[in-house]
């Protein structure tokens, strides 16, 4: 297998591009944890713990591929608790405190669909080590929406209540969503090596999809045009550098603590 | 978070192709379908089963201690309805 380009160029790009996927599960997964021993009743806090676990193994691949990229014996872990705030490059919508359980599973529901129309496409990738984590992550991608839709339906038909929560919430994560189909530049590089994605051209499906799913609840969903970014760039919300002080606390007091 | 309106289901899990589905415990689901993703979540995430059956409590019919003398004690006594005396071949394993 030799799915490491040789190009110095096309190596830094496929580290960036493969560190953010990372980033983006290892960060996701965190605050999905977060819902262990809070969870609305037990069985939905294992179900949850599960799905952070899920994350966990992601992004655990995907730092172990990065580490090998860029070749200068950083490990897997160097990079998830060793790196600053501008050094993360996930996109926003994953950092995102958990807020209510509508919160949380509308940002679920938006991923999931997301995640599912991606993987679709990274599981063709040419670099080989990518294609096989998407893979592997594509089956776990399926059942997450199979678990995220029903909680959207019930919650926006349920009551009063859970309904404005859902509205509420689907309000918030609007503002975040649009970062998903962003092209930073070297992502735009590897698309044309048949590496990456281009997300953007997962939009209208995603679109379509969501909309559809919504207005069966009778809920319209417009996009709007005011998108908060800066993710892939390191530009973060107030919220992220509180979850790394959590994070990396351990590796950070106790450098090289191994379990 | 009011539980009240979570149903108990009980959970049946069969652990290789060819075994019966066994119980091994239950939960708490807003509705069946509910259930049988959390019984994946609970119950087989160390792939411990190929298939799961979820089931209402309230939908199983039960015998009660009360119902000991007249169900269960009169079998004492009649041990020619055990199949002890006969031999399993080694290549019987599930019986």
């Amino acid at each position: 297998m030799n799915s490491i380009q040789t190009n110095e160029e096309n190596k830094t790009s496929l580290f960036r591009f493969v560190v953010a996927l990372a980033d983006d599960s290892v960060i996701l997964s965190h605050r999905l944890s977060e819902w262990c021993s809070n969870g609305p009743y037990l069985e939905e806090d294992i179900a949850l713990a599960n799905i952070a676990l899920d994350y966990i193994g992601r992004a655990r691949m995907f730092y172990q591929y990065a580490a090998e990229v860029e070749g200068e014996n950083r490990s897997e872990d160097d990079l998830a608790y060793l790196r600053t705030e501008r050094e993360f490059t996930n996109l926003i919508i994953h950092e995102l405190p958990i807020g209510d359980f509508a919160f949380t599973m509308v940002r679920q529901f938006f991923l999931d669909v997301f995640y599912h129309l991606y993987l679709q496409e990274l599981v063709k990738s040419k670099d080989q080590t990518v294609a096989a984590i998407a893979q592997k992550a594509i089956k776990e991608t399926r059942y997450h929406l199979k678990r995220s839709e029903p909680w959207i339906r019930q919650l926006a038909e349920g009551t009063t209540e859970s309904r404005d929560r859902i509205l509420l919430a689907i309000d918030e994560l609007k503002e975040v969503v649009g970062e998903l189909f962003d092209m930073p530049s070297w992502e735009i590089e590897l698309v044309e090596a048949g590496i990456a994605v281009d997300r953007q051209s997962l939009k209208p499906a995603w679109d379509k999809h969501v909309q559809a799913f919504l207005s069966a609840s009778d809920i319209d969903f417009e996009d709007t045009r005011l998108q908060i970014t800066g993710g892939r760039e390191g530009i973060h919300s107030e919220h992220l550098g509180h979850l790394l002080s959590d994070m990396q606390y351990l590796q950070k007091t106790y450098p090289g603590m191994k379990w | 978070m009011n539980q009240e309106h979570l149903a108990v289901y009980e959970v049946f899990v069969r652990s290789n192709r060819g075994l019966d589905h066994k119980h091994v415990g239950s939960l708490h689901a807003e509705s069946p379908e509910h259930a049988l993703m959390y019984a994946r979540d609970c119950y087989i995430r160390r792939s411990e089963g190929v298939s799961i059956w979820v089931v209402e409590s309230s939908n199983i019919t039960a015998s009660t201690e009360s119902d000991v003398e007249n169900f269960v004690e009169p079998m004492d006594d009649k041990p020619y309805r055990h199949a002890t005396h006969y031999v399993l071949p080694e290549k019987v394993k599930n019986m």
